[in-house]
């Protein structure tokens, strides 16, 4: 078996790209964070569980098995906090539960998913606020309900996924706030229908709702949270097309908040890797540049899934097969001919899966109107605690980009290094400086994760270390 | 008396046909605290009626889970003496969790 490959990811992309570049004859080591295999949309219940049924716990079970018995090294609850060129290809650096690791691998294949954009409003920050890709994660992965009364907000597919994995269970939904129009939804069908089957899911998902009685607010949005402490009340108002809030606000007793405003590709790696990134806001802001088979403008280096712009999980797994293809060609291990044959037909399904997935990624993007309206003193980055105020008043210094706003305020510099603020704090500079191209994107700089000093140091005798001599006295 | 007290906070709930691991206690600052083996300690908390498990670095104002997939980092805690995210650690039987004031130790 020829090297190699290292995959960073293990969702539908990550998965479907180590499958195909081991069955095509590459070694193949997959590294994630989480515990097992199937990303966040199947991702597993722990084993002390009893085990589940449903659609997408059975494609998780699929994946999981299909990647048991390949030839992948596939390393679980590593975070990988390094990558950078190597000699012979990249190096990858991960800490995990038997300490550091490293690899060099030839080839590259990032598939790295997405972060939720949630755009803030007074009261973002109170606990019990919480993502909606948070509570499906919780539903599905720790049977747990967010609250005993909820709110459903944002917009995007999750929506009505997420309430009706609480009503299922019994829970109480308060409402399903929808930043989208019920005529945005109707002329998303037609690409939607490129899957009749997740359609028809969503259908029977929104009949589920309405037949429980829960309101269903179209064009509506959160504009506040009462609680400081815990969430006691959601207050909304409707909004127009591009999320500015239009109307006098009504006020939802709830005491927990589940919120998404669509979701942003993770393009740390690639950045660090020097990959060129283009913005389309359509497919969620940032992407990485690259061709229909993930090939990016740095050779050896290939994106897949969400991480590559928003296309969904069923585009996804198609996405990382031709990447994984696309990797085992260039290595040699894949003849041209083979290549073709093996790749039209997931080309096919993945351009399919991508319209459905593309409408969605349409309907979730940044709605400029919605941050616009942040208000001055609520809090942008969560790390640092910096203000829309604070930011406005850097831009109107003179900052011209989010790295020197960044510099200017620290709006992006704490702990979880713009992933959640950074998509939120480009679109609040865009206007400005012309734009989301100048206004940038924050620098990506291992670590990528924050990790604690003992993970790297490693344990060491101290006669080993190689101290320089003292300086004459 | 600690855990009379969180029992009577709103937290998030389990699902009531739910199967679930070996019942396991943890600690949450010196309060006895149940959970089940396979929850992570970010959901013990938020079962228990702790949502918020930190303070933020600079205001001082409660803080809890976000997005619970190891992203946003504002459910750091302390986890047998070591910073770590609630959302990404499994409870084990007799885990000490501290809850963290600030940026933490």
């Amino acid at each position: 078996m020829k090297p190699g490959v290292a995959v960073i990811g293990g969702g539908p992309a990550g998965i479907g790209a180590a499958l195909s570049a081991a069955r095509a004859g590459l070694a193949v080591t997959l590294f994630d964070e989480q515990p097992g295999a199937g990303g966040q949309v199947y991702r597993p219940l722990p084993a002390p569980f009893a085990a589940d049924s449903g659609p997408d716990a059975e494609v998780g079970r699929r994946l999981r098995a299909e990647l048991a018995a390949s030839s992948v090294d596939a390393r679980f609850a590593r975070k990988v906090w390094f990558v950078g060129p190597a000699a012979d290809g990249y190096e990858v650096r991960a800490v995990g539960p038997e300490g550091a690791e490293t690899l060099t691998a030839p080839r590259l294949i990032a598939a790295t998913g997405t972060t939720e954009r949630i755009v803030p409003f007074p009261g973002w920050t109170t606990p019990g606020v919480m993502g909606l890709a948070a509570t499906t994660i919780m539903l599905k992965a720790q049977h747990l309900l967010p609250g005993a009364n909820v709110v459903v907000a944002g917009v995007g597919p999750l929506l009505a996924a997420v309430a009706v994995g609480i009503l299922k269970q019994g829970g109480r939904v308060a409402a399903v706030v929808d930043l989208a129009g019920v005529g945005e939804w109707a002329a998303a069908m037609p690409a939607m229908a490129a899957r009749g089957d997740l359609l028809a899911r969503g259908i029977g998902w929104v009949a589920q709702i309405k037949r429980a009685g829960v309101p269903m607010l179209a064009r509506h949005a959160v504009v506040a949270v009462d609680g400081g402490d815990r969430v006691t009340a959601v207050h909304v108002a409707p909004v127009d097309a591009s999320g500015r809030p239009s109307g006098p606000s009504r006020t939802i007793a709830a005491d927990s908040l589940a919120i998404g405003h669509g979701l942003i590709p993770a393009t740390e790696i690639p950045r660090i890797l020097g990959a060129a990134v283009e913005y389309d806001a359509a497919r969620g802001g940032w992407i990485t540049r690259a061709d229909a088979y993930g090939a990016t403008t740095v050779p050896g280096l290939y994106v897949a899934g969400d991480g590559a712009g928003i296309a969904g999980a069923a585009a996804a797994l198609e996405g990382g097969r031709l990447a994984g293809l696309a990797a085992a060609r260039d290595a040699g291990v894949l003849p041209a001919d083979r290549f073709a044959a093996e790749s039209a037909p997931l080309l096919a399904a993945s351009r399919r899966a991508a319209r459905f997935g593309g409408a969605m990624a349409r309907m979730m993007a940044i709605r400029p109107g919605l941050v616009a309206a942040i208000a001055h003193d609520t809090v942008v980055c969560r790390c640092e605690d910096v203000t829309r105020g604070e930011i406005d008043e850097a831009i109107g210094a003179g900052a011209r980009d989010v790295n020197q706003l960044k510099s200017w305020t620290r709006c992006g510099m704490g702990p979880c290094q713009a992933r959640i603020c950074g998509d939120v704090v480009g679109e609040l500079i865009a206007p400005a400086v012309g734009g989301r191209l100048a206004a940038g994107i924050s620098t990506a700089r291992p670590p990528l994760r924050p990790l604690p000093y003992h993970a790297l140091a490693g344990t060491f005798a101290y006669d080993e270390l190689n101290l320089p001599a003292p300086a004459p006295s | 008396m600690g855990t009379a007290l969180v029992e009577t906070l709103r937290g998030a709930v389990r699902f009531a046909g739910s199967r679930r691991g070996a019942p396991v206690t943890i600690r949450v600052d010196g309060v006895a605290i149940a959970a089940h083996d396979g929850e992570t300690v970010a959901t013990a908390l938020l079962a228990a009626g702790l949502r918020a498990v930190r303070t933020s670095a600079i205001r001082r104002e409660p803080r809890g889970p976000l997005c619970l997939m190891g992203t946003c980092q504002d459910c750091a805690v302390e986890i047998d003496g070591a910073t770590d995210l609630a959302c990404q650690r499994f409870v084990r039987d007799g885990m000490v969790i501290a809850l963290v004031d600030g940026a933490g130790a």
